[in-house]
C-alpha cells in the first residue's frame, strides 16, 4: 500500500463532497459547440435507465446530497471496477 | 468531451469500438506480464538436486499488487476530478480528462485501461457519454489522450528536462488533439462539416486544456512524483 495513493483516495472523496458543490453547471466544451452549431438535436436519449443519471441519485430529494452520494458511489464503483478487473485479468490463466 | 449516442454514424462508432477493443486487449496482455511471476514449487528435491513432482504456480508479484492499488486509486481520483466542471469562457465549462495524468502515473497502457474503465462506468451508471459512442470516447480520451499524451510527454521531457512543465504541455496538447480527433469523427459521420466544428472545438479546448494542465501538475506535485519509483 502506497501511502501517497491513500491520500489520493481521500482527496477524491473530498472533491466529491465539497468541490462538486462549486462545479459549474454550464455545458462542457463539446455540448457548447453542439448547441452553437445546432447538432445537439441529434443526441439520442441513453438507451436504458441508469442508476444515477446526471450524477444525481434520483431517489434523494435534496440536490446537494443527491450529488454527493452519487459522487461517492461513483468513486467506490470505479475503485472496485479497476481493482477487481485488473486482478481478474491477471489471475486468469 | 463525452460524446453521446447519435452524434456519430454507426460505421464510425462501431469501427472505433473495434479499435478500442483491440488496443484494450493488447494493453491487458502487455501489463499482465509484469504482474505475474511464475514460481516453481518443488515437492521433492533429492540431495543431488534432482526435482520430482515440481509444478509452477503463477503468483501476483509485489509490483503487481502495488500497481493494481495505484491504478484503482488513480482511477477513483480521476473519476472524482471529472465531476468537477470548472468554468471557462462564455457559458462553457470543462473538466479534467486525465489521460496524461493517468499515463504519467501508471504508464501508457495501464493509464489507457484505467481511463477506459472510468468511461465505461460513467456511461453505464451515470449516462454520461453514449453506449455505442463508448468506443469513440475510449479512442479520444484513452488512446489519444493517455497513450498519445504519454509519448508526447516523454518526447517533451527530453527537451524540457523537467517533469512538471513537460506534463503541463503534454496535458494541454492532449486535450486539444483529443478535441480535434472528436471533431474529425463528427465530420466523418456527416454530423457537421469539419470546417465548422474543428475551429470551434479546438478553441474551447485550448482553454479547457489549461485547466487540465494545472490539475495534472498539481496532482503530480502533490504525489511528489518521481520517475524512478513509478514505471
Amino acid at each position: 500500500m502506497n501511502k501517497r495513493y491513500l491520500y489520493l483516495i481521500l482527496i477524491s472523496f473530498l472533491v466529491a463532497g465539497i468541490i462538486s458543490l462549486f462545479a459549474s453547471s454550464a455545458p462542457d466544451g463539446l455540448e457548447k459547440v453542439a448547441e452553437d452549431k445546432g447538432f445537439i438535436v441529434q443526441a439520442l436519449e441513453y438507451p436504458f435507465r441508469t442508476l444515477m443519471p446526471d450524477y444525481l441519485i434520483p431517489e434523494v430529494d435534496n440536490e446537494y446530497l443527491a450529488a454527493v452520494f452519487a459522487g461517492i458511489m461513483g468513486i467506490v464503483i470505479v475503485f472496485l471496477f479497476v481493482y477487481f478487473i485488473s486482478r481478474a485479468i491477471v489471475i486468469r490463466r | 468531451m463525452h460524446i453521446p449516442d447519435g452524434f456519430l454514424n454507426p460505421g464510425t462508432s462501431t469501427s472505433l469500438i473495434g479499435v478500442a477493443l483491440g488496443v484494450g486487449v493488447y494493453a491487458i496482455s502487455k501489463i499482465k506480464q509484469k504482474f505475474f511471476a511464475k514460481q516453481k514449487k518443488q515437492v521433492l528435491v533429492t540431495p543431488e538436486g534432482m526435482e520430482m513432482g515440481g509444478r509452477t504456480v503463477t503468483k501476483l508479484t509485489k509490483y503487481g499488487r502495488e500497481k493494481i492499488f495505484k491504478m484503482a486509486s488513480a482511477g477513483a481520483f480521476i473519476f472524482a476530478a471529472q465531476m468537477f466542471n470548472f468554468p471557462v469562457a462564455h457559458g462553457t465549462s470543462g473538466h479534467l480528462l486525465g489521460g496524461v495524468l493517468a499515463a504519467v502515473l501508471l504508464g501508457p497502457l495501464a493509464g489507457m485501461l484505467v481511463i477506459s474503465i472510468i468511461l465505461i462506468a460513467q456511461s453505464l451508471f451515470f449516462a454520461d457519454g453514449g453506449l455505442i459512442a463508448l468506443g469513440a470516447n475510449i479512442f479520444n480520451m484513452g488512446i489519444v489522450g493517455a497513450i498519445g499524451g504519454y509519448y508526447l510527454y516523454q518526447f517533451l521531457k527530453k527537451y524540457i528536462k523537467k517533469i512538471l512543465p513537460a506534463a503541463f504541455v503534454a496535458a494541454w496538447v492532449s486535450v486539444v488533439i483529443a478535441s480535434a480527433v472528436a471533431s474529425l469523427e463528427l465530420a466523418i459521420s456527416g454530423t457537421i462539416s469539419l470546417g465548422t466544428v474543428l475551429p470551434a472545438m479546438t478553441k474551447i479546448h485550448a482553454l479547457i486544456g489549461i485547466g487540465e494542465g494545472i490539475i495534472t501538475v498539481l496532482v503530480l506535485w502533490g504525489l511528489k512524483f518521481r520517475e524512478k519509483a513509478d514505471e
